[in-house]
């Protein structure tokens, strides 16, 4: 009898955010549907009591159902018979009891019988379902893919597949092959166009896909023929009624056992083409990993959840030299530490997601109507801010998933590394957060540019403004703090521009993106204190002790660096 | 062959007697009801999924939930239609109150009755009473056949075959409808609420709360029959007062005790006949046998 829902006080505190009037008005559009549709809001705290409501009932399949199966799915695993794959019983039976709730296109407009939901209440649901069972949430969370296919998608197709994804269908991403990993953009995969069929016909190997037997697939193929790049690369959708694919073999992973994540060879496979040609890899792809980097963020927090519990409870019941070891200072700081952490980067998520959410309620407002020059503005806005958040908050909550089970197994000493406590699955569970829909290092990537571009200084100069209520010591410090992010931005690229293209500002990009990620998180952080002291001051408190001793590490390791260091470490290496 | 069936479900909402702590108990040694949450009855729950996996089979079926208690029984009917049923009806009136097993068995009679079912399920017994009786009364009250313990429950034409778990094993029986039948609480759990059942049916309300609700609600209510639970009194279901109730009950509670085991009440006995002898007729000599 566990509710992942209402033993959480924190994602309840984030579905109330004074935002969600914004988000709910424009994702309702005056709630038009409350006319011609049954289960559509009558107005805002119509919408609102069914979030919960809603939640609270994901909360509960979650606790009572998922969590439970996760160690047999984890034991069990799924397996290969007749060339497709058959999922773990405890799999069957947690799709089935999600679909039975009508969790199905949470965030598909009702036209297509999605539930119309704004998309933190996906992201919340994901994050319940993740610290049930991460390896079940990443095939689960894969109907974001829907979203893709709803933003781009012809009517037609939009009409043949999304509804089966409201019903319960699962989706997969189907875009790496042996040779094209990181590097996309070289995707083998070939698409004929058969002229009789008037379908594309998919033949070629895909490897590392999750969910790949799933029902619908979005496949990145080649449909230029002689190309070699991005640009002869296309989206497709696959319907696995055609049969037209053998799944080779499932992975034999480290962790999210349940999640299968399949070789797949195509044979002349029907698929039918997504929004235009050429767009697949630099328009569509890029669209869907945005998408995927918040479903990690919220898998992530699910997990730093669950392994923060097991840690707490373990530290309580767990006696040694006469006393609970939670009453020694090196376990409760890294509990302390752990629980400071979540909360900052709880609220990073789901900053991160109402901005996602704003900007993509414009664009999908755009298709049916002309936006005034302020929406247009404000749509642009968003959407800067989404594009800095989603790599950062993919970054920091991927790293605090993996240090966060790393310590709460440490906790469990001896007995954590044994299969008799959840520990154990959630540590290994956790380790593919910081590797899969792009490393942290190339969430780097994607975010040093909203550090170079001004992005982060730009919203930190934002909350300022807001003048948010806080202790002074604490706005002196976040004063210093972002003092010292300037001033080790110019260093760096100073340096790169004396040295161009020599990688100096490759080489710091990640000490200078955490370093606006620390002070982001605090800011957001104080935005939740400030409306409920009680529960978040002391959390940004410790934060904010966290946030000074990296901040520093950082401006040390900057400051006392010179070109010559990306010379000495090549050097070091025989290169 | 019939396709169609009418399901009816008697549930009944219950202080949650699982998750007990402290103040439980009032120190007069009855239930604190204010303490304990009220809920659905756990084995109505797995009454209910029987119910909702027939009409999975036979979709124009309807599914129907019938309760008897306090106004606010009229959540374990919305909670009912969350999860898939259609509608149902609250027996509700202080002509009730008081009301032993019989009374209510005989009640709930009167009103299937009225509702004419081809089925009635039953969970096997609720965890406040515990007695078990109720299903079975409703079952000789009508004069239809009862199948008690169920796990599984499959019908073909006018023919129910159910799965029964007993002590020893299970056994699978046919009976010819309509029929009641009981389920047990090792039978599928049921399914959860579904989301857009909750969005549709939150605002389904018995005639009675329109009094306390604001105007949306009823204003909806008002509009959709979907919306509209039944709120049957005791006149509308043409009962024998004289069954009804506190005078329709024969069963007097004479004392209650709040019985706590401590270690120093335990004994310890050898295996010798002779103690165990002893034992049984201390045992019956206190009536705690026999």
């Amino acid at each position: 009898m566990a509710n992942f829902y209402l033993d959480n006080k924190d994602i309840q505190f984030q579905l109330e955010h004074p935002l969600m009037r914004k988000i709910v008005e424009l994702k309702e559009r005056g709630f038009a549907d409350a006319h011609t549709c049954d289960y559509a809001p009558k107005n805002f705290e119509d919408a609102m009591d069914n979030y919960r409501r809603v939640m609270e009932i994901t909360g509960e399949v979650a606790g009572d159902v998922i969590a439970p199966n996760a160690e047999g799915v984890d034991l069990e695993k799924p397996h290969v018979v007749d060339d497709h794959v058959v999922y773990a019983s405890g799999t069957v039976q947690n799709l089935k009891a999600i679909n039975d709730a009508g969790l199905g296109g949470i965030t598909l407009p009702r036209k297509y019988n999605g539930l119309n939901f704004p998309l933190v209440c996906f992201v919340m649901a994901n994050e319940m379902v993740a610290r049930a069972d991460a390896g079940f949430e990443n095939l689960w969370g894969l109907q974001d893919c829907a979203e893709t296919l709803n933003e781009f998608g012809s009517e037609e197709l939009k009409m043949k597949y999304l509804p089966r994804t409201a019903e319960g269908a699962t989706w997969a991403m189907t875009l790496t092959e042996p040779d094209a990993g990181s590097d996309l953009g070289a995707v083998m995969l070939k698409a004929t166009f058969d002229e009789k069929s008037g379908k594309w016909l998919l033949n070629g190997v895909k490897r590392f896909i999750t969910n790949g037997d799933g029902d619908i697939s979005l496949v990145l193929a080649r449909t230029e023929e002689g190309t070699k790049d991005a640009r002869g690369l296309s989206m497709l959708v696959y319907d696995r009624k055609a049969m037209c694919h053998k799944v080779r073999r499932i992975e034999d992973k480290f962790g999210i056992k349940g999640s299968p994540t399949c070789e797949l060879v195509f044979t002349n496979a029907p698929a039918e083409l997504v929004g235009d040609r050429k767009m697949g890899l630099i328009k569509y792809v890029m669209a869907l990993m945005n998408a995927a980097r918040l479903g990690i963020g919220a898998q992530s927090i699910g997990l730093c959840e669950a392994a923060y519990r097991e840690g707490l409870k373990y530290a309580g019941e767990r006696a040694q030299f006469g006393k609970a070891i939670i009453n020694f200072p090196a376990v409760y700081e890294m509990l302390g530490n752990a629980k400071a952490r979540i909360a900052a980067g709880r609220a990073l998520l789901y900053e991160t997601t109402r901005f996602v959410e704003i900007y993509k309620t414009y664009e999908h407002i755009g298709h049916e109507r002309e936006l005034s020059s302020e929406e247009r503005a404000e749509m642009k806005h968003y959407q800067k801010l989404a594009d800095g958040y989603t790599p950062l908050q993919k970054l920091f909550l991927s790293e605090y998933a993996n240090s966060i089970a790393y310590d709460m197994l440490q906790i469990h000493g001896g007995s954590g590394y044994m299969k008799d406590y959840p520990i154990e699955r959630i540590v290994r569970d956790a380790r593919i957060t910081n590797i899969y829909e792009g490393t942290s290092q190339l969430q780097v990537v994607a975010a040093i540019n909203a550090v170079t571009k001004g992005t982060y200084l730009g919203q930190i100069e934002a909350y300022e403004a807001e003048g948010t209520s806080m202790d002074s010591g604490l706005r002196k410090q976040l004063d210093k703090w972002k003092g010292m992010f300037v001033k080790m931005t110019e260093k760096v690229e100073r340096i790169e521009a004396e040295h161009k293209g020599e990688g100096f500002k490759d080489f710091h990009a990640r000490r200078l993106v955490e370093t606006a990620g620390h002070i982001i998180m605090t800011w957001v952080l104080a935005k939740e204190a400030a409306v409920r002291p009680e529960d978040y001051s002391v959390q940004l408190a410790t934060f904010a002790k966290i946030a000074d001793y990296k901040i520093a590490e950082a401006f040390a390791a900057v400051e006392a660096s010179e070109w010559g260091d990306v010379e000495l470490y090549r050097t070091v290496i025989g290169d | 062959m019939k396709e169609k069936f009418e399901i009816v479900v008697l549930a009944k909402q219950v202080p949650d007697t699982r998750n007990v702590g402290k103040d439980a108990m009032t120190p007069e040694g009855t239930v604190n009801r204010a303490a304990l949450p009220a809920i659905f009855n756990p084995e109505d729950l797995n009454a209910l999924e029987q119910a909702l996996r027939l009409k999975d089979v036979y979709p124009q079926s309807t599914v129907t939930v019938l309760s008897m208690g306090p106004h606010r029984a009229a959540d374990i009917i919305r909670d009912a239609m969350f999860r898939g049923a259609d509608g149902g009806v609250l027996l509700t009136d202080r002509k009730f109150a008081g009301a032993d097993t019989l009374a209510t068995s005989y009640a709930l009679s009167c009103a299937v009755r009225k509702l004419n079912p081809d089925i009635i399920v039953a969970g096997r017994q609720a965890i406040d009473g515990d007695t078990a009786q109720v299903g079975s009364q409703v079952a000789e009250k009508l004069g239809w056949p009862q199948v008690t313990y169920a796990e599984e429950l499959e019908v073909k034409g006018e023919v129910a075959r159910v799965k029964r778990r007993l002590e020893n094993g299970v056994e699978v029986v046919e009976c010819k409808l309509p029929l009641v039948v009981t389920v047990n609480g090792s039978a599928a759990d049921c399914r959860p609420q579904n989301a857009k059942r909750i969005m549709k049916y939150k605002y389904a309300l018995i005639p009675t709360e329109y009094d306390s609700c604001g105007g949306l609600s009823v204003d909806l209510a008002k509009k959709h029959d979907y919306l509209q639970i039944k709120e049957w009194g005791a006149d509308a279901v043409d009962p024998d007062p004289s069954q009804l109730g506190l005078e329709g009950s024969p069963t007097k509670v004479k004392k209650i005790e709040n019985v706590v085991f401590q270690l120093k009440e335990s004994k310890c006995l050898s295996c010798t006949d002779d103690e165990i002898n002893a034992l049984i007729v201390e045992l019956l000599e206190t009536h705690t046998l026999g």
